[in-house]
């Protein structure tokens, strides 16, 4: 019975919700590795201080290794961290922070120990070269001890990872204490502090289980809620709209609530578009790295090791000549196949696996497909359901590779985020550092993971890593500013006038029409998710256009977006999942904005493969051989772009 | 797709403190309609099919049917997770079954050590608690 028209979820939201107001000292928002990390370590430090931690879903499977991994791609070991600072400037086109990518380095291994200790089996190399994993890989000794781990590649070590958030959170659960989280809270806006000007004071969201608000007083807070997902269109949109290969519910909260109160943004032009199995968007990594697998063109040519392929290549010296060629510009290797026509792109699974064949048994064969399998059935399950449905055997069908729809984030090949403070140390330029490490530019503000800008190649345990090392220094900032008293410049109403308005516009209208779903006095946010999309698509450099933009394109996109924000008012929700989703359409609004504003600003294509700028080809070192960070003014609403200096540190 | 609900299979999860799918979707998709006391994927277009409600579901109710959009019918991969390992059956739209078990964990669930007693001493510092217990020193770069 589709009439009488009415709202449609099975937690309908209400005009007025309850309200709790809470004050602790340090405030953790977000659940994923960085936040878990945080909640590890907080009380290690924090003393007498009170803590809370406040996810949007539940820690055991909340964030980016919700479904698993079967590597962490960050393991330092062996290596001289300087290296791993190198590999990730030149990954990054040239342009990274040394200071955070180098003391991220220095505490990775910490947190992969932990790791291994909590239960997470990772795989090790026997005396005589095999892969062990799980239980009896742990006989061999623990990687803390001295114990070899399997290498894909230089950085990367493989897992056994279905539960490695569970596990994870296992421990951040326990160390920060039950008491002290709130799951199925989404935080919503983060709140400035009445007296003291640029000091984060609280922030403010709501439960998605129960019709009720939260307004939570604290001195100081680390937010690390993921990247952006579902920002452009995605190849599939139906209900493979879901099937992104970064997860669907990071929304952009980390990067829009930060810039709402005015923390600086950074290379928020960067961007990443992986280059994954179509359509499953399954990882393909492994199968370059542990089955020495090529990718074809349709001629049956190995294009990347091509004379074309070189040439492309010296266009990006020295990035482009470097041993290890940037993930973006082999993208760009691809896509310079596609479009002159030598696409589909095939990875060539037969090959590889019969090569490895000559000098395997059968049982060990047997294992390697296995590998195969567990390394979609850890992380993508969906790929290795595909596989089936397609009746693909890798060891006889090869598959196609296509890169994705535009990611944005700071923890994997991506390096978009907030400006951060490094380590208040010698070594580290006055211009980097401003007391706090991980501090934001709004005091008492903290973040980590895919929060902090111009850094990258963390992944899952850099972030964990990075999520300690910015709680450490939240503890230090409360102790130092052991008399400040938060006190919000908003009454209590206002805030949750301002939280449950898409609730009340729906409320106020839906009985206009007959169907819930359309009605000219508000929009629902899947509706409005399309259009964002669409319009990003279109102008803004998305697969459609096979990531081209230009500033024409960028300032009719502009003139979208501010459409886009008016309507952004009139979202109107019926229930509390409805509600949730009208308040991520909001975060993803501003984050793409910002983008957008950043390719703009930058007169050059400093990431061939991830996006192009028709008018501004190819890039230009002469003029942007710098940092661009944008910063949100609250009081007056206005936006303030710049270049930053680079400084190197670390020689090449 | 989607997550999917065996109607016959799926009671609720009445006997439980909580509706399990609902509790652990990390996109909040998994709802219960407390009449009939069955849950069901209130936005199948946004579900990421990470396997969480289909891994912890008591009556194993919840498969997945493929993406629309692009995935052929008449696959199924489903996992049976214990507490040391996961195993997968791949069943191939011919047919072909293919059976995988992988390890998950090495130490019994709730025996992560979240070093409840450690208290750091120097706050001031850069090094991180379980670092500053090992001894270890804080390095600098080779400039």
């Amino acid at each position: 019975m589709a009439l009488p028209n009415k709202p449609t979820g099975e937690l309908l939201a209400v005009r007025d919700p309850e309200v709790e107001e809470r004050e602790v000292d340090i405030l953790i928002v977000g659940g994923g590795m960085a936040a878990c990390g945080s909640a590890f370590e907080v009380k290690k430090w924090s003393g007498d201080k009170t803590v809370l931690l406040v996810d949007k879903a539940a820690m055991e499977r909340s964030g980016a290794v919700a479904q698993g991994l079967s590597a962490i791609n960050t393991y330092i070991g062996e290596n001289p961290i300087e290296d791993y600072v190198k590999m990730v400037r030149n990954d990054l086109m040239g342009i990274t922070r040394d200071d955070l990518v180098y003391d991220l380095g220095r505490h990775v291994d910490d947190s992969v120990h932990l790791f291994e200790e909590w239960g997470l089996p990772i795989w090790k190399k026997s005396p005589e070269g095999k892969s062990i994993d799980g239980q009896k890989g742990q006989e061999l000794g623990t990687l803390k001890s001295g114990a070899a781990p399997v290498r894909t590649g230089k950085w990367q070590i493989m897992i056994n990872g279905e539960s490695y958030k569970c596990i994870v959170a296992e421990a951040a659960k326990k160390a920060i204490g039950e008491e002290n989280i709130l799951e199925r809270v989404f935080i919503i806006k983060l709140l400035l502090d009445a007296n003291k000007e640029n000091t984060i004071a609280g922030a403010i969201g709501f439960s998605v289980r129960e019709n009720k608000v939260y307004v939570i007083k604290c001195k100081a807070m680390m937010v690390a809620c993921g990247g952006a997902v579902n920002i452009y269109m995605p190849r599939s949109q139906g209900e493979g709209k879901g099937r992104a290969w970064y997860p669907v519910w990071n929304s952009g909260s980390t990067y829009t609530m930060a810039a709402q109160v005015g923390a600086e943004l950074t290379m928020f032009e960067n961007r990443f578009t992986p280059a994954r199995f179509k359509d499953g968007y399954g990882p393909v990594g492994a199968w370059f790295l542990l089955f020495k697998a090529k990718t074809l063109n349709a001629l049956g040519e190995n294009f990347a090791a091509s004379d074309f392929a070189k040439s492309e290549l010296e266009k990006y010296a020295p990035y482009g000549l470097a041993a290890v060629t940037p993930t973006c510009l082999r993208n760009h290797l691809m896509l310079a196949e596609m479009k002159a026509g030598r696409g589909p792109i095939i990875m060539d699974t037969v090959s590889a696996l019969a090569t490895l064949s000559e000098t395997m048994d059968k049982k060990e064969m047997k294992h390697l497909e296995s590998e195969a399998w567990e390394d979609f059935l850890d992380m993508t399950c969906g790929q290795a359901n595909l596989w089936c449905a397609q009746n693909c055997e890798p060891e006889k069908k090869n598959s196609e590779v296509m890169p994705t729809e535009p990611y944005l984030l700071g923890s994997h090949s991506g390096c978009c985020g907030i400006w951060v403070s490094g380590p208040n140390e010698d070594w580290v330029p006055d211009s980097y550092k401003w007391g706090y490490n991980r501090m934001t530019t709004v005091n008492g503000l903290f973040t980590s993971g895919d929060g902090v800008g111009a850094s990258g190649h963390k992944f899952s345990s850099g972030s964990h890593a990075e999520g300690r090392m910015a709680i450490k220094a939240a503890c230090q900032y409360v102790r130092d500013n052991a008399d400040f008293a938060p006190a919000l410049k908003e009454s209590t109403q206002e805030l949750v006038d301002e939280c449950y308005k898409p609730v009340r516009l729906f409320l106020d209208n839906y009985q206009y029409t007959t169907a819930v779903d359309i009605n000219p006095n508000y929009v629902k946010p899947d509706g409005f998710a399309m259009r964002l999309m669409k319009a990003t698509n279109e102008y803004g450099g998305g697969w459609m256009t096979y990531y081209q933009t230009s500033d024409k394109n960028l300032e009719i996109l502009q003139d979208l977006f501010k459409d886009m924000h008016e309507d952004a008012e009139l979202l109107g929700a019926g229930d509390l999942h409805e509600l949730m989703r009208c308040w991520e359409m909001k975060h993803r609004l501003w984050t793409v904005e910002s983008h957008c504003r950043h390719i703009y600003f930058r007169k050059e294509s400093r990431y061939p493969g991830f996006y192009y700028k028709s008018d501004f080809p190819g890039t230009d070192d002469e003029n942007w051989f710098c940092f661009t960070n944008s910063k949100y003014d609250p009081a007056t609403g206005e936006w303030e772009m710049k270049k930053v200096d680079y400084i190197k540190i670390i020689p090449d | 797709m989607p997550s999917f609900v065996i109607d016959e299979k799926c009671d609720g999860c009445k006997g439980g403190e909580k509706t399990a799918c609902m509790y652990i979707c990390p996109n909040d998709l998994m709802v219960l309609e407390p009449n009939l006391m069955k849950a069901y994927n209130q936005e199948p277009d946004q579900c990421w099919e990470c396997f969480s409600c289909v891994k912890i579901c008591p009556t194993q109710a919840i498969e997945v049917r493929g993406y629309s959009d692009f995935v052929p019918l008449g696959s199924s991969i489903v996992p049976m997770r214990g507490t040391e390992d996961v195993m997968w059956t791949c069943k191939f739209r011919n047919g072909l079954i293919k059976r995988f078990k992988f390890p998950i964990r090495t130490t019994p669930e709730g025996a992560a050590n979240e070093y409840a007693d450690l208290k750091g001493k120097d706050l001031d510092s850069g090094l991180l608690s379980t670092e500053e217990a090992d001894g270890k020193t804080l390095t600098t770069p080779q400039t």
